[in-house]
This record gives structure tokens, sequence and C-alpha cells, in this order.
């Protein structure tokens, strides 16, 4: 357990989110992460519906390992997850932000890693 | 942008690395020389500071510790794996030797010069190809089915290739005055992981999706699209032909066309002789008439008029031309023949096609079909967005006629948010492409005229600059019409990616006097060369990119010890090859193919991308209109008549059905009744993985710690059946081969249909013959053909085949 109170977090819009696995590479990179190891782990979740239908999806997870790229942030760039994810699904922002932003759509997630 | 020890360089991505058809902006981070990071350019309007995983792993690329950085000279037999290092210097006299052998005593075209997906390859290839005098540059897979039988397809029918809007044309994009967002998208047989066919950055479309355009999903997988998507339309593989005529089935009869369009920019009213079956031309009026001109039926004065090709234009004044009917018309031998309109036929082929039977054909309810046609004729503008199954059947030209029928008949040709037509930036190319020359050519007609393939197949000798792939290979055997005795690889892996058939390509290596294979990492394929040359990333290297706007620099921000970029290597060479090889330096030869934007390499280096401004051709919209695309500047397109042609007058020459139509593809549960007693499922191939690009990449820790097995996706209810778990693994089989895969039991296929993914192999297993760093394990081509091309060469059954799976171990093994 963190001490502080968690403030920032990351906001994932799912329904756009493509599995591309962006936000893994560039977390592995910032850091230099061994292979399988990153800060953030997109997962693929196929969604059996009524009537012989399904949905696929894929969501971004935020491990133990994610730091919400302090270093970065603070000199004013996006975590790097944020900046390179193809689908501009996620945001950064302080959490009453992102809280706020989440009520604009369906299909979104708030993470508070740290 | 110094600071401190760092260095910035701004750059494009474009080839090895990532891999891909490339054109994100990129910024290197270099420390002491050294690559430390990269990152999306947020400055670049192509990406936006986005990149993806291939290239975020460039780091682990770049350095890896496998990577060759010395050319190598075969010292063991082929495949032994024994190799010895030499210098550039030894690497190009050889070469020398060796090639300029072969060309004394069989002639340039003996040898073949074998590239694998587009990239900045293509140009340095011909150019060495040409230097030494050969026209045998192959694009190594079967049918050339990759991307140029489309081109080549819409460009027969319509002069100028056309793609998805999304703004790319405008540096403010999205926000340009000008640009309107698709209502809609018909997303026919792609899927966005890692891929950006026809040069639209695959999550463009996200980004319009989030703006409000609807998505039309054609696939047979349950695909990231298909989940999302208002109208999924879960087809047969190959049966895409037939659900084009099925759309046009209903767009025409519930009159959701555009008749302005059909009437003024179509052949639709060119007349076709009853007796012959063949467009009317005023040859057949006049003896003085024209051969390339035709004639439609006036109705003011109710008589025939004559279409001037050459000046667009009818020879009255005053014409109403007729879409329908049919007409006594008078020959110039004194006889009367009745003839109908390009509409009539047209439509009576259409008509063939009812949703109905294209369910059956197709497995789509009908329906469906039908709400997805109005869905997309209906939509103000309307996109469509397709992907390479389109070119992976042997009947792709018929198929992509009626896709191409689609955007002109709805109206949505060269409209903003529509189908707007694509041409290099500037004009600026480097090597004949469809529908470009190029500053690098073949010199000689002559020579070209000995391109295998070109006499047999008409598209080879209108769009297509290359050797067909198939005949390649059996000439490689037959020795017929002329021996081939030499084959330069160049990136291209033909025994694990790109070669169907692969252990038939394995034995045309081992015919050959001698083999040349220039790549990054040693692969399969390179086992068989007599000499390897190490080649570059694209953060190694200078270059020119206008696929197809912006026009781009890429720039070199690091080098590695031993390795050369493929302009190098080639450059150097073909200096050697051709007495007369026109440039200088590398510049000077960058310099030429820019010249057309008004600019030197230098210069674009600086800018880093470059648009082309409103009114010239290779800027958008409404340009056939405004006189832009035809060289005369005259309205109209660059098709024999000037028209879109819903008639082809290209194909009539070559002799093949000039109408757009459905062909059942050769290996279906339909066309082979018999073989699915024992085949029964059908296997499709080539979805792509988020992390790889083709045959790459296996051997990078971070991506294939991704994905890191060859996989096969069967449905659940397939996989119980046949005692499948999730995770085991599983032969796939047919009559040519097998191979096996891991089964991911999923609902994203159907259970008649079993996907096996392609390009494995396993770098860390050894790369010596038998092992071939096991590229025959799971390698999906053992179970593909050659030779089964369509009728103009292009195209082949790579998407639709037939198989069997059964379990690893399972007891009902053959040995």
């Amino acid at each position: 357990m963190s001490e502080q109170k968690p403030k920032y977090g990351l906001l994932i819009d799912y329904e756009y989110c493509t599995g591309c696995h962006t936000c893994e590479l560039a977390c592995a990179q910032e850091y230099q992460w061994p292979a399988g190891m990153a800060g953030i782990k997109v997962i693929e979740v196929v969604e059996k519906l009524p009537k012989g239908k399904a949905y696929l999806a894929f969501l971004p997870f935020p491990t133990e390992l994610c730091i919400l790229c302090a270093g970065r942030t603070k000199k004013g760039l996006e975590p790097a997850c944020v900046q390179h994810c193809m689908a501009a699904c996620m945001t950064y922002g302080r959490i009453e932000d992102l809280a706020q932003k989440m009520g604009e759509k369906a299909r979104m997630v708030l993470w508070s890693p740290r | 942008m110094k600071q401190k020890n760092r260095e910035i360089v701004r750059t494009t991505t474009w080839s090895a690395g990532p891999g891909c058809h490339g054109g994100c902006g990129v910024l290197a981070h270099i420390e002491d020389g050294k690559l430390v990071k990269i990152e999306g350019d947020p400055d670049h309007p192509w990406n936006q500071g986005r990149l993806c995983a291939r290239c975020l792993a460039m780091t682990q690329y770049t350095y890896h510790p496998d990577r060759l950085t010395s050319p190598l000279k075969r010292v063991g037999e082929r495949g032994e794996g024994k190799w010895q290092e030499i210098s550039w210097d030894e690497a190009f006299d050889l070469v020398e030797e060796k090639l300029g052998k072969i060309r004394d005593e069989f002639g340039p075209e003996s040898v073949i010069f074998s590239m694998g997906t587009g990239r900045d390859i293509g140009p340095w290839i011909c150019m060495l190809a040409y230097a030494y005098g050969s026209p045998n540059v192959m694009f190594a897979l079967s049918g050339v089915a990759c991307y140029s039988p489309r081109i080549s397809a819409v460009e027969t029918v319509q002069g100028d290739y056309c793609i998805l809007d999304a703004a790319q044309w405008f540096p403010e994009r999205y926000d340009a005055p000008q640009y309107e967002i698709p209502e809609c998208i018909v997303i026919w047989g792609y899927n966005i992981p890692a891929t950006c066919p026809d040069n639209v950055f695959g999550h463009w479309i996200i980004d319009l999706m989030k703006k409000g355009t609807q998505i039309i999903c054609i696939d047979p997988r349950l695909s990231w699209f298909a989940s999302r998507a208002k109208k999924w339309l879960q087809l047969r593989p190959g049966t895409d032909g037939a659900l084009a005529m099925g759309f046009l089935n209903v767009i025409i009869n519930e009159r959701l066309y555009d008749r302005e369009f059909v009437e003024k920019w179509t052949n639709a009213p060119f007349l076709i002789r009853s007796d012959t079956g063949k467009l009317l031309r005023a040859s057949d009026l006049a003896e003085t008439g024209s051969l390339d001109d035709f004639v439609v039926w006036n109705a003011i004065g109710e008589q025939p008029v004559i279409w001037e090709s050459a000046d667009v234009t009818y020879s009255a004044a005053d014409v109403e031309p007729a879409l329908n009917g049919m007409y006594e018309i008078a020959l110039a031998d004194g006889r009367t023949v009745p003839c109908k309109t390009v509409w009539d036929a047209f439509c009576e082929r259409v008509n063939e096609y009812p949703p109905d039977r294209v369910a059956e054909i197709t497995w789509v309810p009908a329906e469906d079909i039908a709400d997805a046609a109005r869905l997309y004729a209906r939509s103000k503008p309307a996109a469509i967005h397709w992907g390479v199954p389109i070119d992976m059947t042997p009947a792709i030209t018929p198929t992509t006629q009626a896709i191409t029928a689609l955007w002109c008949l709805t109206g949505n040709l060269d409209v903003p948010g529509g189908n707007v037509i694509a041409r290099y930036a500037f004009d600026a190319v480097a090597y004949a492409l469809p529908g470009a020359e190029g500053v690098i050519k073949l010199e000689s007609a002559e020579a070209d005229k000995k391109r295998i393939g070109r006499d047999r197949y008409g598209p080879l000798r209108q769009f297509i600059w290359r050797a067909q792939t198939d005949l390649v290979l059996d000439q490689i055997f037959s020795q017929d019409p002329y021996p081939i005795k030499g084959m330069w690889i160049q990136t291209c892996n033909p025994l694990a990616g790109i070669g169907l058939d692969p252990k038939r390509w394995r034995e045309a290596l081992k015919k050959l006097d001698f083999v040349a294979v220039v790549d990054l990492f040693m692969t399969p394929t390179a086992q068989y060369a007599d000499i390897v040359l190490p080649a570059a990333t694209f953060l190694e290297k200078e270059g020119v990119r206008s696929w197809w706007v912006p026009l781009q620099a890429i720039n070199k921000a690091i080098s590695v010890e031993g390795c050369k970029p493929d302009v190098e290597i080639n450059f150097e060479l073909a200096r050697r090859f051709d007495p007369n090889f026109r440039w200088n330096t590398i510049h000077d030869l960058f310099d030429e193919i820019v010249r057309p934007a008004g600019l030197t390499f230098g210069h674009l280096q600086e800018e880093g991308w470059v648009f082309p401004p409103e009114g010239h051709p290779s800027a958008p919209y409404h340009r056939y209109e405004r006189g832009l695309l035809r060289k005369d500047k005259k309205p109209g397109f660059q098709t024999p008549s000037g028209k879109v042609e819903l008639y082809s007058v290209l194909r009539e020459e070559w002799g093949l059905e000039p109408v757009a139509d459905y062909e059942e593809p050769p290996f279906t549960p339909v066309s082979q009744p018999e073989l699915i007693k024992e085949y029964p499922l059908i296997l499709s191939t080539g979805r792509r993985s988020a992390v790889y690009f083709h045959a790459e990449h296996r051997n990078i820790p971070w991506l294939r710690a991704l994905d890191p097995d060859p996989l096969v996706e069967i449905h659940p209810d397939t996989a119980q059946e046949h005692g499948i778990g999730a995770g085991e693994w599983v032969w796939v089989e047919n009559w040519l081969g097998r191979c096996k895969f891991r089964a991911k039991v999923t609902l994203e296929v159907p259970p008649w249909m079993v996907m096996a993914t392609h390009g494995w192999w396993f770098p860390e297993e050894p790369g010596p013959e038998p092992s071939l760093f096991g590229v025959w394990k799971s390698n999906v081509n053992l179970l593909l053909p050659m030779g089964y091309q369509g009728k103009d060469g292009l195209g082949a059954p790579i998407k639709h085949m037939l198989c069997k799976i059964y379990k690893v171990g399972g007891g009902g093994e053959e040995q």
C-alpha cells in the first residue's frame, strides 16, 4: 500500500482499444524492461453474447510496474503509453478530471495505479 | 536539436525495422551515435505522435546480437551453414564476377531479382536489375497477389487508383475546411492490428469512428471492426466478388445510384454489338472511323453518334446518350446489327446476382446483404477500405471491377470523405509502379520483351512491370524459353514468408548457379545463398517516400558497423554493371526523384515532408471534372475511352471477360465436393499479428513475448468435435502438406473455418539443414499451391484452401 492517496490516473476508452500492444512496448522501451514485463498489459476479451453472437474487446491493465511515468509527466510529456497509443484511447490526468470525462461516454474505465 | 550528448533525428519509417509500408514520422533519440529510444513525432501529420509496437522495439532490432554485420561467403554446401566473413570490396567483386559470368553466357534475363513486400527496396532492386540488363524483377508471391493486382485492376477500368479519404492530403488533416467525415466506411477484408494497407494508417479509421463514422464490416472472422460494425457480413472466404455483385444488384434495382455520374462519366451508354459481343467502334461504322472511338445512341435525333476517345467528347454538339435499349446500327460493310448499351449488359450481369442467390454463394443472409448495400449507398459520403484478401483470389480483377463500380455508381469517387484518387505526391516516383513511370527505367524495350509473363498477361504489359512469379518458378525447372541461372534476393524470404509451396522454392534455389541474399538477419532462405550481404534498417539510411502523400524524407540517424543500406549496395553494383549508369552519387538520384516537387533532396531533408498544393494532380478533389487526371488536361479519366469503364476496353483487348463478375475459387467446399470429404474445413491464413510483419520479428524478444507461438484459430464447437483443447498443438493438413500450430479456441472464427497464422519460422533453432530454423514446422505455405494464378496472371487462392485438423500426438497421426 502506498502512503499517499492517488492523485493521477489513466482513463481508458475500451470501446476503441484495438489490442495493438503499443502501450506495452512504449513502456518496455521507456524503462528497458526485459521481454514479458511492462507497466501495462493488454488483455483480450472475447465475450459470448446471446443468439450465437460474440464481441471482441481489449483492455489495457496497469501492472505493479506502472509508475504513471512520473519522470515524463514532470517534464510536461505524456506517459509513454498514452503518447504512443495508436487508437488514442488512453488519457492521463488528475483523477477528478478523468472521472468527469468518464461521464461523457460509455465503455470507459479509470485506473489509479499508484 | 542538440541536448548535451544527445541528439534527436527526425525521420520517416519505411522498411526494415518495423518492416511495414511506412509513412510514420519518428524522433530517433541518439546518444554517442547509438539509438537509445524512438518515439512518434507529435508534429507529424501522418501519425501525430503515435507509433506501433514494432517501431517501438527498434532498439532491440537495431542492436540485436544476431544481426548480420559482415558480408558472408558460403564455404560449405548450400544449406550446410558454413560461412566465411569477407570484406565489402571482396563481396562486390564476387557478385560482379558471378553475375557477370551468367550475363556473358546466358544473357541478363537469366537472373531474377526477387523482392518482398512494398518497401523502400523496389526502386533499388529495379535500379540494379535494369543496370544489369534484366527485366525480370519479381515480387515473389504467387499471382503477384499483394496490392499491385488491385491497383492494376482499378487502373484498368478507372485510369487512376483511389483509396479511403482520411484527409491525409492536408497538413491540418480532419480540420481541413474542404474535408468531410465519411458517414460510413465499408471495411472489406481488413483487420486493424499492425497493418496499414493502401498506405492508409489503419488507426485513422478509429479517428473517424470517434467522429461518427459507421462501419460495415465484411470479414469471415469476428474482427475488431466486426464487433463494432453497424452491419457485419460474415462471408465465406473468396466470395467477395459475389457479394459486391449483390450490393450492385440492390443499389441499381432500388435506384440508389448516381444516374448523372453513370451517364456522364462512365461508358454505360457505349453500344455493344450483338453479333460479336464486343464494343461497337467508329471503325465499324465507317472505314475512316477510328478503332479507338466508340458509339452511343443519341436520343436527340435518334441516331448513332461517335465518342471520340482522344478528345473525350462526342462528335456532335447536342447528345443525350441512351442508357438503355437495343438499336439497329448500319455498319460500313452494309450489314445492320442490333446493339445494346453497356449499361444494359452491365445490369443484366448484375441481375444474375439477386440477394437470394448471393446469400447461397456467400453464406451471408440475403436481408443483411440488402441492408448493408442500402446503408452504404445512402450514406453520403461513404468510402470503401479494402485489404489484401481481395488480391488473394484468382478472380481478383472481376472482383475489383465490381467493387470499383460501387464507389463510382454511388457518387463517391474523388469526393471528400469518399474514395479519393491516390497519386504519388507531386507525381515524384522512383521506379515504375502501376500507373507511374518513375526515373528508374529499363532503357531497352527489347530487353523488356523477355520479361517472364509479359507476352501472356495483359496487365503485365500495361501496369505491372514485374515477372510473373508462378511462371518464373516453372521456368527455373523447365529452362524454357530460356534458362534461369541466378537469383538476387533482397529482404525477401521465400522459404518462410512469401513463397507458397516453399519446398519447391528450395529445390528451385538448389538448381541455380548463383544466389545472393541481402538481409538483416540470417533466414531460412539465406541458407541457400552463395553470398549474404548485411542490409540496414530505415534508421541507417537516407531515402525518399511518396506513397501517396506527403512527399517525405528518410534521414539517416545512426550507422551499424558493417551494414549497408539497400540503396548503397545496389548503387555500387549498378555502377559496375552499367557503363552508362546515369547518376554519380545517390544524392543526384534522389534529387532527380524529388525534382517534380520543385526542390532538392537536401531541401526535403530540412522540411521533413511536403504536401502538394491545391490544383496539383496529386491533391484532391473532383479531379476528373477539373482536367487534372489526363495528360491533355481535359476532363475525364486516363482509360482508353477517357471514361470509367463498366465494360473494360483493355480486358476486351486481352481476350478476358470485360464486365464485372463472380468466379468460384478453385479449392472451396463448392468447387471441390470430393476433396471436402477428407478436408472438410476451410483453411484461411494471413490474419495479422499486432507485433509481427509477415515473416519478420520472431527474434525480437519484446515482440515474441507478446505472441510466442504459431496459432491456429478454431471455433469452440469445432475444437470440441476434434477433441482439441485450448493451447494444444494441432496438425493442420491437406493434400499438399501439413504443419503444426497451437490451438487458439475462440469465437473469432466460424465453426466451418480455421485461421492459421503465417510467416512462422524459429530463429532460435539451428539454421543449417535439415532444420533451417524450423521452417517446415509451422509454415502454412506448405498447404498452399503455386500455379493457380488468375486468368490475367494476377491473384492466387491464398485465403480459401481446404484442410483437416487433428491433435499432435493424439493417435491419429501417420508416421
